[in-house]
């Protein structure tokens, strides 16, 4: 694929695409158009159903099914999911900075197939001057008449309001987002009911990622068809991965599902920092188990089905690079933190699990552990598992079961090493 | 900055921000708009004070602890007040592959504070903070401060000495993120 189809902004001719005029003058909101003045929203539901596109926010559920599923009550809404807080995930960033109205336009064509007048754009509280400029766009919007009431001359009128986070990962997972949006804390909500049926003030609700809603566009203006000729058969369009950690270039690479770790990390991001070997791959950021560095694994295609099968998620392809250097129960003890930080507290497992695996690794790290440390590590993750309300605290316990089950010993060198004292051990 | 005893309200202070605010959310969901009040109230003081509390809870018709419990939920918003400037570094996971640690002990150094820490000034406070959303941009920083929130990109220890210079004298010029 030569052409970038969601990070337009890098094609030759298109790196004004972040400004209306530009972003009309390439077409922009055709798609939209059509579908007001020319679909019904069933059409819209069944052409995007047929696109096969999957939700980009870590869980790959198809989009067009997920619409369909809303319960026959009104007033509707769709939700933007612009939280965006997994450790090495930057990419809904870069669509919303660089080619804005290319989501806006997914979310406006979402909005009408989902019949709803109101469409949130829920992003992270860090995202503060982004959305000071998301909505100046939309009074642009407004202005030419594609935002506000009868569009186009039809019965369709929409809103656009942003609403902004305040530093809390969990509102990512979408019961807690919509909880944010209503004023309470964000902690998850018992499912189901689903969101579908009892989502936003207890009304059906849409919740896509930014970048699954940034794909909408080109489907309505290019067809099922081309879209699915892009990737492969259960996985198709195009991906961006964020490549972060070792890598030798870091950055968002758009590429078709089912290219290679390989192709990713060696042929376009040019190998490892240093030229260093490269020992282990987180795939999906913090959440997902690690990788060893393996021909197998490396030769792996990033679908959501191929990733699963040699033991991760491809997830929203967050995929952090480790090299020969790293110490995983080092990793481990990193992404623990931020799981322990993270957790809403709501569940005891969750919450008091992180807080003792956080303090097994640091002991560990610290080369306070003793020989036990790791397999009770083990049994601490063991019983979050499963136990949990939402799925954090299974991600909490992915890198740690994984470490310790392919790098044992970088849990216990540090005792055998004998590089810390095995007297404070009082707790 | 508001003298004590004059008591100016965010009703008298924001009127027509907190209006549009309200628009935002269905008229009969009006606690929708507790954060985004939080946020604007937080502004000045960098922090959000008591009465600040009592005033969004009689705006919105809920509850001061329920306030409180928002406040004390979320990471961005402050029960107590801080540095002017609060220097937030990313030491999440990706960043800390690329230095992060090395580079926010060298910070704290320069600074002649701990993580967590304020300078004796109270100017500027080092945090550690989780992903941001930059993390190919590593080693990286926001500064949260009466201006808002800013990123800054691909910094050195030596990046950082500058801007604390810049900041010190200048503490409302920052508008754009810089990238390195
Ligand atoms: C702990 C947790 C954090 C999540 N964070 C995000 C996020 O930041 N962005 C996102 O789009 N989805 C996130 N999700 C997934 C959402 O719950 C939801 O599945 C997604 O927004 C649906 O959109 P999609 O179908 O377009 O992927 C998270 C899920 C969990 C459990
Ligand atoms: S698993 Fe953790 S984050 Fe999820 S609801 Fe329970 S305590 Fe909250
Ligand atoms: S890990 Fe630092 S910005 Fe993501």
């Amino acid at each position: 694929m030569s052409e970038f189809l969601l990070l337009r902004h890098r094609n030759i001719g298109e790196e004004g695409i972040a400004e209306l005029d530009e972003y009309l003058r390439l077409g922009g909101f055709q798609a939209f158009r059509k579908v007001v003045t020319q679909m019904s929203p069933q059409q819209v539901i069944d052409l995007v159903k047929a696109s096969g596109l999957r939700g980009r926010g870590g869980a790959g559920f198809p989009t067009g099914i997920k619409w369909s599923f809303l319960s026959d009550r009104f007033p509707r809404y769709v939700v933007a999911n612009s939280d965006e807080s997994e450790p090495g995930t930057f990419k809904d960033r870069e669509i919303m900075e660089r080619n804005p109205f290319q989501f806006l336009e997914g979310l406006m064509i979402c909005a009408y197939a989902s019949q709803a007048h109101v469409a949130y754009n829920y992003c992270r509280g860090e995202f503060w001057q982004l959305v000071d400029e998301l909505q100046s766009k939309v009074i642009q919007l407004h202005d030419h008449g594609m935002l506000g009431d009868r569009i186009f001359g039809s019965e369709f009128s929409l809103q656009i309001h942003h609403h902004l986070g305040a530093g809390a990962y969990i509102c990512g997972e979408e019961s807690a987002l919509l909880e944010s949006i209503e004023g309470k804390l964000g902690q998850p909500r018992l499912k189901p009911p689903f969101p579908a049926d009892r989502g936003l003030y207890q009304q059906p609700t849409v919740v896509n990622n930014t970048e699954t809603l940034a794909n909408v566009p080109l489907i309505i203006e290019r067809g099922a068809e081309w879209y699915r000729s892009i990737g492969v058969e259960k996985s198709c369009g195009p991906k961006i991965m964020c490549l972060s950690g070792h890598a030798k270039n870091p950055g968002n690479y758009e590429v078709p599902l089912g290219t290679t770790f390989r192709e990713l990390i060696f042929d376009l991001a040019d190998g490892i920092t240093g030229d260093k070997r490269l020992k282990a791959i987180l795939p999906s950021g913090a959440s997902a188990p690690i990788l060893p560095a393996t021909d197998v694994v490396l030769d792996t295609p990033l679908t959501y089905e191929d990733v699963s099968l040699v033991g991760s998620q491809l997830g929203s392809a967050s995929i952090i690079l480790l090299d020969e250097t790293v110490d995983v129960s080092w990793a481990a003890m990193k992404t623990t933190r931020f799981f322990k930080h993270e957790s809403c507290g709501k569940c005891t497992p969750c919450r008091e699990g992180t807080y003792w695996m956080d303090r097994l690794l640091h002991r560990i790290n610290n080369g306070q552990g003793d020989h036990e440390d790791a397999n009770l590590l083990g049994e601490v993750a063991k019983q979050i598992t499963g136990k949990c309300l939402c799925p954090l605290g299974d991600f909490s316990t992915s890198a740690v079961i994984s470490g310790l089950e392919l790098f044992h010993d970088d849990f216990t060198q540090h005792v055998r090493n004998g590089n810390g004292s095995t007297v404070e051990l009082s707790e | 900055m508001t003298p004590k005893e004059m008591v100016v309200t965010l009703r008298d202070r924001y009127a027509d921000e907190i209006e549009t605010i309200l628009e935002r959310y269905p008229a009969e969901q009006k606690r929708s708009a507790v954060m985004p009040l939080i946020f604007m109230a937080q502004r000045e003081e960098g922090y959000i004070t008591g009465s600040a509390i009592d005033e969004i809870a009689e705006l919105l018709d809920i509850a001061s602890t329920q306030v409180v419990s928002i406040v004390g939920f979320y990471t961005l918003f402050y029960a107590n007040p801080g540095g002017m400037h609060r220097i937030q570094i990313c030491t999440d996971l990706p960043c800390a592959l690329r230095g992060a640690d090395e580079f926010a002990e060298q910070v704290c150094e320069n600074l002649g504070v701990k993580l967590g820490e304020t300078t004796d000034d109270g100017q500027f406070t080092v945090e550690a903070v989780m992903c941001l959303a930059a993390c190919d941009k590593a080693p990286m920083f926001q500064v949260q401060n009466s201006s808002g929130l800013t990123y800054y990109e691909c910094q050195s220890a030596d990046d950082v000495n500058v801007l604390v210079k810049e900041l010190r004298t200048s503490p409302d010029d920052l508008d754009e993120t810089v990238s390195g």
